[in-house]
């Protein structure tokens, strides 16, 4: 397994460098003070958007909250069934921000909210074509994120579970894995409850971590947002550090020579 | 009429994308915004010629909060 470099904080996908390894989602914050908070609490210098209808009676603008904080805005084509929705959206996430960069949804159903393999995969290959620099949220299958890297993606974001579930990296083998089937970064999506299931991200080798509901619906989401911040550091420094092979029985770390003899 | 953002409306069929950002209380260069029409992407830089047929489906777009 190639360990690229133990720098615990730069981040490159597609030749733009990030000083953060953690990415915010902007969704389920309670406000969009509490917002701006978590975001600087964080450290994040990407945050994902989701596209909607203008509502005229809208208190406050997301955009100002977003250029304030001084962070690079990563659209989402959340919500979309279809490869056809899924690029759509994207085409005008690219007119609305003018950027190029697309986190791409393609989900299966609404009760999972399980990304559409076959769907995804189309959506990838056909924004690729079209210049898009692609982030697809994926499965945890190796496979399939060979196959999107093959495709032309950027990175690959497979899940740690379902989109708000909460309940941290289900297949842990599969993430090692994936960090060894592709050579684009791995950014752990989905499925993040709390701290300890970023640092295991990160000790599993993905080179960076999205959390949306895990921050913004934690009690204290700033509290939750330096947590994550430290959490992907230390799980990064962890993995460079190189952690020691597990046992079933102990190995002393005082050492057996020299022991006094008591009678 | 049209249809904008899922609502019928009697003030959209043969004006322009601008004429409809105003009635949505935007400006006629809204920054964050993207517009569709029947499922195409009506450019920035057509807002103000581009005119909407009778019956047209409107999507107004923005960001939103969201993972």
């Amino acid at each position: 397994m190639a360990v690229a470099h133990t720098d615990t904080t730069t981040l490159t996908i597609a030749g733009r460098t990030l000083r953060s390894r953690l990415l915010l989602g902007t969704g389920g914050f309670p406000s969009l003070s509490l917002l701006g908070e978590a975001i600087r609490a964080s450290g994040s210098e990407l945050v994902t958007v989701a596209l909607r209808r203008v509502d005229p009676t809208a208190q406050g603008s997301l955009m100002d909250v977003l250029e304030r904080e001084g962070v690079e805005l990563l659209p989402n084509t959340a919500g979309c069934f279809t490869a056809r929705d899924a690029i759509l959206t994207a085409k005008l996430a690219r007119e609305a921000f003018s950027t190029d960069w697309i986190k791409l949804e393609v989900i299966g159903d609404e009760d999972t909210l399980l990304p559409d393999a076959p769907e995804l995969l189309k959506a990838a290959e056909q924004l690729v074509d079209d210049g898009f620099t692609v982030l697809p949220y994926t499965t945890d299958d190796p496979i399939l994120a060979r196959r999107l890297v093959d495709v032309g993606c950027a990175a690959v974001m497979p899940l740690g579970a379902p989109i708000g579930s909460g309940m941290g990296i289900r297949n842990p083998y599969n993430i090692a894995l994936i960090r060894e089937a592709v050579q684009v970064p791995v950014v752990l999506d989905a499925g993040v409850g709390t701290a300890s299931d970023a640092t295991l991200a990160m000790e599993l080798g993905c080179d960076a971590v999205m959390v949306a509901s895990a921050v913004s619906r934690a009690q204290d989401p700033v509290a939750m947002a330096i947590a994550m911040r430290h959490a992907v550091e230390a799980g990064r420094l962890a993995y460079g550090a190189g952690r020691i092979p597990r046992r079933t029985y102990a190995t002393p770390s005082s050492p057996h020579e020299g022991r006094a003899h008591f009678n | 009429m049209i249809y904008l953002n899922g609502d019928i409306n009697d003030n959209g069929a043969g004006r322009t994308v601008v004429d409809v950002l105003v009635q949505l209380d935007l400006a006629p260069d809204a920054r964050g915004v993207a517009v569709a029409v029947n499922g195409e992407v009506v450019p920035r830089v057509s807002w103000g010629t581009f005119t909407i047929p009778e019956g047209a489906c409107v999507e107004v777009l923005t960001a939103m909060q969201g993972g």
